[in-house]
């Protein structure tokens, strides 16, 4: 019994949690805090170290986002279908997804060791940044240990087997925590720390994730604003409502 | 023709004596704060010299503004919508923070606390960065009137240009004081370089602002602008740059740089313009051609298809005529004395500056001659061939028949207002000789010489009317106890509680302070009575009458 409610909370009740911080914790930090919602670039302190470290480290992460959403989010059925086998699928994905690993970890290090060396980087550091920091790096390290464990000199472990299969049951909101219950402890650890990053994800620098500029590519260069527009398109708050007639329908109403 | 206003500033150098009041009072207004203390909206700097960023014009090095492509189209020098995608994650242009300087402050409270000793307490330079010791080797105006210029001098981006042994010619005879704050382009190379679309030209008043609450920090806008004069707060990662002080505009008031200027040599208002040229003026090829081109984009306001044109794009009627009596269409266009900083960066800047002569004059009067007489002074602008490659590397993109028509101008006018002084025949050839005639040198004279507040600053406010729902509408005036709520109280206005800053109380109580009548009409305030005579509505109207 112990078993299962720990399954359920694990694999169904703390997933399903995440989320909802995740959406709701954005949600929030836009409408009360986009002052506060920015990438706070530490470049002008430091340039030489982050020239490096910056780029490997996010283009690491794109692969290695990209990489998931095609090992969880796609049915293996599918690329069956498209001619991708399982082992054609499995050489690839570890050999990018080492590459992608690599790049990201080398990045990370760079920029960590940079954040902890170098005086004005290390005091704009805030207590968030550090406590992000332990989890974006716990979820990369569990990450890495299971691709390098089981699938490069491991057995192999068919995660689009278990693992996909479990998150696209949460999507489906027909939850199969069973499914989990099995799962190598690395990649168990790979997950629950990426759960809670997830929950953590709106309240640090993360967000500045979801402000990527792609309307950038389709706006015109020059960006003209009238004086009036911030305040024209925002509902006065509760009470500073401007003076209007009171509506005489009203009086005729029950 | 879609007509627009910009608020503009032209500088008169000839008048600048390198004070850093301007420099000082922008500072306290705007950027006192934790993250911007390196952060100067307003700075002098003494030319030539690196400046502030150091070297900020060398835009082979920082890639700001734009350049013309082959195809004759307009390219953001540092890379298009792609590339600036592509190194989104470091930019490859972003100047440090030491290209600026590592701000610091002393530890004075050491001069207070040392134990008692042989020697005097000092107080240590601390980094505003590190917290630690530091030796201050650079500042915003560490090369101020040319001090420890013989080791900087070299790399000012516009004597690179020139040839070597100019410069240390250069050094004896020439300096001037160049202030600069934001240029509020018309066709801004910062804005273009958003890639959050947070920095935008205010449709009224062409004012270049960014949105605190849209910015994401790409630092873009920071190696976009070829001025240098969007910067990042490293504490908040947010850009941040010159207002124009809006909202001191907006109220008719000018900026604090310029309403703090000593040598008052900073002239505000409206120009018209016609937003559909700006384009195409700005991709003329020949870079020299870009002083011309800017100039054929303002409109005349005095010309009734402008007015007319203006009137149907929605521009009030107090701003047309405040755009006929600008002091900046006056000094670009009529007198054409103004040139703008840098037109070969083609992002057509709005901040111009009437080059100095006076350092022409100086060296006349050393060499013994005559520094206010014409032809000398022609002769003299005709021969310092080194200063007047140099401004016409900072005015005309090179071009120095440019600037030598400007100088022309002034040095008319300085014989030509001497002959008046001294009583002395009048001599028609010095203004013809520059195409003026002497009434127009006179009143040329009259806008720079005398410079009067009110010619100075042409600012209409800003039409608070249009602002539907504006929100201090509903609280500036009938906040409980307000001048809204029935006159000022029994107390007066400046009893009470805080008055909410906003465009419209600030004219009422600015009405309240300078009118004759009571303020609240039919009531009479008996604590500022002085006792003498019966005050309209003291007393209730006699029956009899």
């Amino acid at each position: 019994m112990n078993g299962d409610a720990i399954t359920i909370l694990l694999w169904v009740a703390l997933p399903y949690a995440a989320f909802a911080t995740f959406v709701v914790g954005h949600v929030w930090r836009y409408r009360y805090d986009k002052f506060g919602w920015t990438t706070r670039s530490s470049q002008v302190y430091e340039n030489r170290l982050l020239r490096w470290g910056s780029p490997m480290f996010h283009l690491g992460i794109l692969f290695v986002i990209a990489g998931h959403f095609v090992g969880l989010i796609i049915p293996r059925e599918w690329l069956y279908a498209i001619g991708i086998s399982e082992e054609i699928y499995h050489i690839g994905a570890t050999v990018l997804g080492m590459a992608a690993a690599v790049l990201t970890i080398a990045g990370l290090a760079i920029l960590i060791y940079r954040r902890r060396t170098v005086g004005p980087v290390f005091l704009a550091t805030t207590v968030m940044d550090k406590v992000m920091y332990v989890f974006l790096g716990a979820t990369i390290a569990f990450g890495t240990a299971a691709t390098v464990m089981y699938q490069v000199f491991g057995p192999g472990y068919e995660y689009r087997g278990t693992i996909g299969p479990w998150f696209r049951s949460l999507i489906g909101l027909q939850p199969q925590p069973e499914l989990m219950v099995d799962a190598p402890l690395a990649f168990q650890l790979h997950v629950l720390t990426a759960t809670l990053l997830f929950a953590l994800w709106p309240f640090t620098r993360l967000v500045h994730v979801f402000s990527a500029p792609i309307g950038y590519l389709f706006r015109p260069y020059i960006v003209y604003r009238s004086r009036d527009d911030q305040r024209s398109n925002r509902k006065p708050r509760r009470g500073w409502e401007p003076i209007t007639q009171p509506d005489p329908k009203k009086l005729t109403k029950l | 023709m879609k007509v627009m206003a910009q608020m503009s500033m032209v500088m008169n150098l000839d008048k600048c004596i390198g004070c850093h009041t301007c420099s000082v009072t922008c500072k306290q207004a705007w950027t006192n704060r934790s993250g911007v203390e390196y952060v100067w909206f307003n700075n002098v700097e003494t030319r030539p010299g690196v400046g502030y960023p150091r070297g900020h014009e060398d835009q082979e090095k920082w890639g700001g503004g734009w350049v013309r492509t082959k195809g004759g189209r307009l390219k953001l020098r540092s890379g298009g919508r792609l590339k600036k995608l592509a190194t989104i994650f470091s930019n490859p242009k972003l100047p440090s923070i030491h290209d600026y300087y590592e701000p610091w402050t002393y530890d004075y409270d050491m001069l207070l606390n040392a134990p008692a000793g042989e020697h005097t307490p000092v107080a240590k330079p601390k980094s505003l960065l590190t917290g630690e010791d530091m030796k201050i080797s650079w500042s915003a105006n560490w090369d101020d009137n040319l001090g420890g210029s013989r080791e900087t001098m070299q790399d000012d981006p516009i004597l690179k240009h020139m040839s070597e042994h100019v410069a240390a010619e250069f050094e004896d005879t020439f300096m001037f004081y160049l202030p600069r704050i934001c240029e509020h382009c018309l066709n801004p190379s910062c804005v273009a370089s958003c890639p959050s679309g947070a920095m935008y030209k205010r449709v009224e008043d062409g004012i270049v602002l960014v949105d605190q609450d849209a910015c994401r920090g790409w630092r873009m806008c920071v190696s976009g602008c070829p001025y240098k004069k969007v910067y990042f707060n490293h504490k908040t990662g947010k850009a941040e740059k010159c207002t124009l002080c809006y909202p001191r505009l907006e109220v008719g008031l000018p900026t604090v740089c310029s309403e703090t200027c000593v040598g008052r040599l900073r002239y505000l208002g409206l120009v018209l313009y016609d937003a559909d040229r700006v384009a195409a003026a700005a991709t003329i090829e020949d870079e020299t051609k870009l002083l011309d081109a800017q100039r054929s984009v303002f409109l005349d306001p005095h010309d009734p298809a402008v007015v007319e044109a203006a009137r149907d794009a929605g521009i009030a009627e107090d701003w047309i005529d405040a755009a006929r009596r600008s002091p900046i269409w006056k000094l670009i266009n009529d007198y054409k004395v103004a040139l703008p900083l840098h037109p070969e960066y083609r992002t057509m800047p709005m901040v111009w500056y009437i080059p100095p002569l006076s350092p022409v004059v100086d060296v006349v009067a050393d060499s013994g001659a005559d520094g206010e007489d014409a032809r000398t002074l022609f002769a003299a602008i005709d021969r310092l061939r080194i200063p007047m490659e140099y401004l016409a590397g900072l005015f005309t993109a090179g071009d120095v028949p440019a600037v030598a028509g400007s100088l022309r101008k002034l040095a008319a006018m300085r014989s030509h207002m001497r002959n008046i002084n001294l009583g002395e025949e009048q001599d028609p050839s010095i203004a013809a000789s520059v195409e003026m005639t002497g009434t127009e040198i006179e009143e040329m004279y009259r806008l720079l010489a005398i410079a009067k507040y009110e010619e100075r600053y042409v600012i209409p406010t800003a039409h608070t009317e249009e602002a539907r729902e504006l929100e201090e509408l509903a609280c500036s005036l009938d906040y409980d106890g307000g001048p809204g709520m029935g006159g000022a109280g029994p107390f007066g206005s400046s009893s009470g509680q805080q008055v909410p800053v906003a465009v419209e109380n600030f004219h009422a109580l600015k009405n309240r302070q300078t009118a004759d009548r009571p303020s609240t009409p039919g009531r009479v305030n008996l604590l500022n009575w002085d006792g003498n005579g019966s005050p309209d509505g003291l007393f209730p109207p006699k029956e009899d009458g």
